[in-house]
């Protein structure tokens, strides 16, 4: 294995002196500081509004922009037809570090498509988000760019998601009723197997 | 005695060994999907061609006989070229259903692209699409994109059950696997074919999408359904209880031996298995009301005090009614503990008539261990009926009835069954699942499954095979070994240490019991070993 040697910076003399450097660090301590001040002021009496306050997001009501790579809560990808489009292979589940998906695979009415997960879940709160369930998923059926970072809840049940949060990132618990039409063990309805796929396979012909 | 050299290795084999044969002796591994040793040679897949000198072409190695002097090469440059251009036919038309087939993971396509593939496909048409997904019997489901033509399937059927459900019909790419018309594959040994297809075109029906196979763990065992007691792989999950619907057990394997059962196994046996996890007994219960006869569940200890207590009252008559379902090990320590020691008639009911059998694998005894019971002596001579045991406790003569296993309604009908439940005599139960005499009995103590602990079983030729542990003991079930350990603690036996393990019970029976003398578990190691003929057997057999 070729060796990589990596030269730690060493000091320059001007920063070595010490305190000029002190002397630019309370410099941008006190540009933060007057540009708040003076800012927060200005913006009160209705003026240069166009230049932002605070060099702080103000979350909530402020949202920092993402980035497209970054990792996000799941969700997993529907088919024209409404049914989820993973095919129940279990690889993420096989892979996952963290061992948070459960998943049941179930025999799907054409043979063309073979296999859908029955149940489908992920438990958030065990969850090390490092995606390599969407690196491995063969179908590109899950996916963590949801963008939805508000991950909190108040019991570990409320950071269990089942198929209905995953496929409709919208959700947030309590989920009040199931709009899934193809059968899933149904976490809404206590776990219990419900749905049929008369009505999903009658929305498309050709499922995608 | 050809001497060849495969390899650069040289080894001398019988005049028409072919060169995958010599191969295997040396260890080399060539990889095949039609040849098969249990099977006539076909030499349609191509897939084990190997290099020999002064040929023009490379030969498949399974119909190349050896000769004197044959210079054969398993991994040059060319042997590895061809296999991957043999891949490359093999899969134009295969289609990229691994993420839902179940033979994923255990499946020869994958295996030998994973060291031989091309990497770099070079097909772009169209692939031809056959039918998915088609029920050919009871037990196994067949994919006709995903074969890949062996003929191993038609070979079995044709040659091993003799029963031809299957065909390869049309030609060239079109060319496809399927049943004749108006067959059904649902001979008794219908889902070895599942087991010989290289790839996912036979899956199990039973199987089906219930896990991954890399989730399953693999017990080496012998199947229990009859006294052939053909050789298996259990496989299991423990940690996915959501899998299989909480079913431990998802599938049985035939396991190869050469001397019992070759690579196969009936679907009885296969399927055999659903008792392990439904309508077990998984706790201790007691009679608390004579007259309504209301079970409560109660403890172990509480238990194992009660029957030690009737057990070793002064002059205490027993009566045990055994089975052919257990293991050597509990047969003997049931044998010393409560016959020697305390004087117990022995009873061991005959197999029921009417059994299926063929002059293949399956045996009309449906136990799996009725000649290891004989080889113990159990019943003796001198010991009753099972029917003679009940009518004993009807009538007062017995004061401790123990039934292992049985349903004493199947063997002497309802009324006796309850005459002898509200009688004097206290009736024990051991077993592993629910049946009409569990609840009429005053004490039951749930068994372990013969999967859920180590021990033997003698099979009809008198061959000793061990039994696997693959799972644990099913809710507060416990092996009759120990639980008959803490009895004879409790009645006074003389406690033995080194009857601690079953391979401790087995080495004590060794010493005492002629037809084991010698034998240990190392020596039986994972083929079994043949048990020596005693005069309890031979006298069994005259009569
Ligand atoms: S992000 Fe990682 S830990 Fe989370 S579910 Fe996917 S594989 Fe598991
Ligand atoms: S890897 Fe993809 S297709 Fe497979 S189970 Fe997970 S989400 Fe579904
Ligand atoms: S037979 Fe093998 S290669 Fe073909 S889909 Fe199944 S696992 Fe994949
Ligand atoms: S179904 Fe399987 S065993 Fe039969 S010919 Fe096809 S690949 Fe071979």
């Amino acid at each position: 294995m070729a060796v990589k040697v990596v030269q730690r910076p060493q000091l320059t003399f001007w920063e070595k002196l010490y305190i000029p450097q002190i002397l630019c660090g309370l410099r941008i301590t006190f540009r933060h500081f007057f540009r708040n001040l003076f800012l927060h002021i200005a913006h009160r009496f209705g003026r240069k509004t166009d230049v932002r306050a605070g060099v702080t997001y103000q979350y909530p009501e402020e949202l920092r922009p993402l980035f497209s790579r970054l990792r996000t809560r799941h969700r997993l990808m529907v088919r024209g037809n409404g049914a989820p489009r993973c095919v129940g292979c279990m690889l993420c589940e096989t892979v996952c570090p963290a061992k948070c998906i459960t998943i049941v695979p179930a025999e799907h009415p054409d043979p063309d498509v073979e296999k859908f997960p029955v149940r489908f879940d992920i438990n958030l709160g065990v969850c090390v988000y490092c995606g390599y369930c969407v690196e491995v998923c063969p179908e590109d059926a899950i996916r963590m760019d949801t963008g939805i970072l508000d991950i909190a809840a108040t019991s570990r049940e409320a950071m269990k998601l089942d198929l209905h949060e995953l496929m409709n990132p919208e959700l947030r618990k309590p989920v009040a009723a199931c709009g899934l039409d193809f059968p899933h063990q149904c976490g809404v309805h206590g776990g219990e197997l419900r749905g049929s796929w008369e009505e999903t396979l009658a929305a498309l012909t050709h499922p995608e | 005695m050809p001497e060849l050299s495969i390899d650069g290795r040289k080894v001398n084999v019988p005049e028409g060994t072919t060169v995958i044969e010599a191969a295997e002796q040396l260890g080399i591994f060539v990889p095949r999907y039609c040849y098969h040793p249990g099977l006539s040679t076909a030499g349609n897949c191509r897939m084990c061609m190997v290099d020999v000198e002064n040929s023009p072409k490379p030969q498949i190695a399974c119909n190349l006989p050896a000769t004197e002097g044959m210079v054969v090469e398993t991994e040059s440059e060319q042997a590895r070229k061809d296999r991957a251009a043999v891949l490359e036919f093999l899969l134009a038309n295969h289609p990229l259903d691994c993420p839902v087939c179940d033979q994923a993971g255990e499946c020869d396509l994958q295996n030998y692209y994973m060291s031989f593939g091309l990497y770099d496909p070079r097909f772009g048409e169209q692939k031809v699409k056959k039918q998915k997904a088609i029920e050919v019997g009871p037990h196994v489901m067949l994919d006709q994109e995903r074969c890949i033509l062996c003929s191993r399937c038609v070979r079995f059927t044709d040659e091993i059950t003799k029963t031809g459900e299957f065909g390869i019909f049309n030609r060239g790419d079109r060319a496809e696997v399927g049943l004749y018309p108006g067959e059904t594959l649902d001979n008794p040994y219908s889902a070895n074919v599942v087991d010989l297809c290289p790839v996912g075109a036979l899956t199990e029906r039973s199987f089906r999408f219930k896990a991954r196979v890399w989730y399953l763990s693999s017990t080496e065992s012998v199947c229990g359904g009859c006294s052939r007691g053909c050789n298996t792989e259990l496989h299991h999950v423990s940690n996915r209880p959501h899998l299989n619907d909480g079913e431990r057990l998802l599938r049985v394997k035939p396991r190869h031996n050469p001397d019992v059962n070759q690579w196969w196994m009936c679907d009885e046996g296969r399927y055999g298995h659903d008792w392990i996890d439904v309508d077990r007994l998984g706790e201790v219960r007691r009679r608390t009301d004579e007259a309504s006869r209301r079970q409560v569940e109660s403890t172990w200890e509480a238990a194992l005090d009660g029957v030690g207590t009737a057990l070793s009252a002064g002059g205490a008559r027993v009566g045990v009614i055994a089975s052919a379902e257990l293991t050597n090990e509990d047969l003997f320590c049931l044998r010393e503990v409560l016959g020697a020691h305390l004087g117990a008639r022995i009873a061991l009911p005959p197999a029921p008539a009417g059994g299926t059998s063929d002059d293949f694998l399956i045996r009309p005894d449906k136990t799996p261990n009725r000649k290891g019971a004989t080889l113990l002596g159990i019943p003796d001579a001198a010991t009753p009926s099972a029917e003679a045991l009940v009518d004993a406790a009807i009538a007062g003569e017995l004061d401790v009835l123990w039934v292992f296993g049985h349903d004493l309604v199947e063997l002497v009908g309802a009324e006796k069954t309850r005459a002898a439940a509200v009688g004097e005599c206290l009736l024990v139960y051991s077993g592993t699942n629910d049946h009409a005499t569990v609840s009429l009995a005053h004490w039951v103590l749930p068994s372990a499954a013969a999967v859920e602990q180590d021990g033997t079983f003698v099979n009809c030729d008198g061959r000793v095979q061990r039994v696997g542990r693959a799972l644990a003991p099913y809710g507060d079930s416990r092996e009759n070994r120990r639980f008959l350990l803490e009895i004879a603690a409790r009645t006074g036996t003389p406690a033995r240490e080194d009857w601690n393990g079953p391979a401790g019970v087995f080495a004590t029976m060794a010493e005492a019991v002629g037809s084991f003398a010698g034998m240990s578990y190392e020596s039986i190691g994972d083929q079994g070993a043949h048990s020596a003929p005693s005069e309890a057997l031979a006298e069994a057999e005259q009569s």
